[in-house]
């Protein structure tokens, strides 16, 4: 069985924003709340600049899971973090405890109470009829159901954000570093993440 | 017995059953089991109208869309 999941090249993602849109679009998510942002790091600095596509990253071990009071949260078979918003109070412990700031929360009333948890769904959708109006409400859209990925990666024009099974997406990956050929990182870039590697004779 | 005593009698027999029913203690809130999900269940994405429960359909479905990302076999490389 798949594990879902999302992998973003720094080295490809131009920082369009059209995975943000697509979500946005396709899953009619409120104002003020964004499931997917993308987080550019060296801001306009040539040849620095790297951006990456972040959401909900369908931990396999998810902090959100543990640390809810009201055990909303449950993981589907193919590994996708989801969750029951009839039975959400808001409290906003996911928040703290997500590493990615995943978990959203929309506005509610008028003096900024607290909304129910909104989080990327993998477009899977949500404990509700597939595809019926009461989940396109509360969740979004369940592409998965209708045998699509999710949006953000299947709109994003340079394949930088790849969505899938964990293991046929890093074989991807693997292919497309390979075929990049740097010397000194030929098979994973860990140099490009990492930076370079400290020069012949440099001192510390 | 006569028949408004009858009467009675059932009536009684009713107002008490009535009665007593509302003394019974139903559980009014959410028992929450630590660490288990507790919402309503969901459904596999391979029930939906589309697969009928065909899973394998759905997987393949779902490796065509997968691969469709990679350009080195889409345009071939």
């Amino acid at each position: 069985m798949a594990r879902m999941k999302f992998l973003c090249d720094a080295e490809r993602c131009i920082e369009c924003n059209g995975c943000v849109t697509a979500c946005k679009n396709t899953n009619d998510v409120p104002w003020g709340v964004n499931r997917r942002r993308v987080v550019t790091v060296n801001d306009g600095v040539i040849g620095a600049e790297k951006s990456i596509s972040v959401a909900c990253m369908h931990c396999s071990d998810a902090p959100c899971m543990a640390v809810c009071p009201v055990d909303c949260f449950y993981r589907t078979e193919e590994g996708v973090v989801l969750h029951d918003k009839d039975l959400c109070i808001g409290c906003g412990y996911c928040f703290y405890a997500c590493p990615f700031g995943a978990p959203q929360f929309p506005q509610a009333g008028a003096f900024g109470l607290r909304g129910k948890m909104d989080k990327c769904t993998f477009c899977a959708g949500g404990p509700e009829k597939d595809n019926s109006e009461a989940e396109f409400k509360k969740y979004g859209e369940n592409r998965l159901a209708m045998g699509k990925l999710p949006a953000c990666a299947e709109m994003c024009s340079t394949k930088a954000l790849l969505g899938g099974d964990g293991d046929v997406i890093s074989e991807i990956y693997r292919q497309r570093v390979l075929k990049r050929g740097r010397a000194s990182d030929a098979l994973w870039g860990w140099s490009t993440a990492y930076g370079a590697p400290p020069k012949q004779g440099a001192t510390k | 017995m006569s028949a408004p005593r009858t009467v009675i009698v059932a009536a009684f027999v009713a107002v008490a059953s009535l009665g007593l029913a509302g003394c019974g203690e139903n559980q009014q809130v959410t028992v929450y089991k630590q660490g288990k999900y507790q919402g309503k269940p969901d459904t596999k994405p391979w029930d939906s109208p589309e697969y009928g429960g065909d899973q394998a359909k759905w997987e393949r479905a779902i490796e065509t869309r997968t691969q469709g990302q990679n350009e080195y076999v889409r345009i071939g490389g």
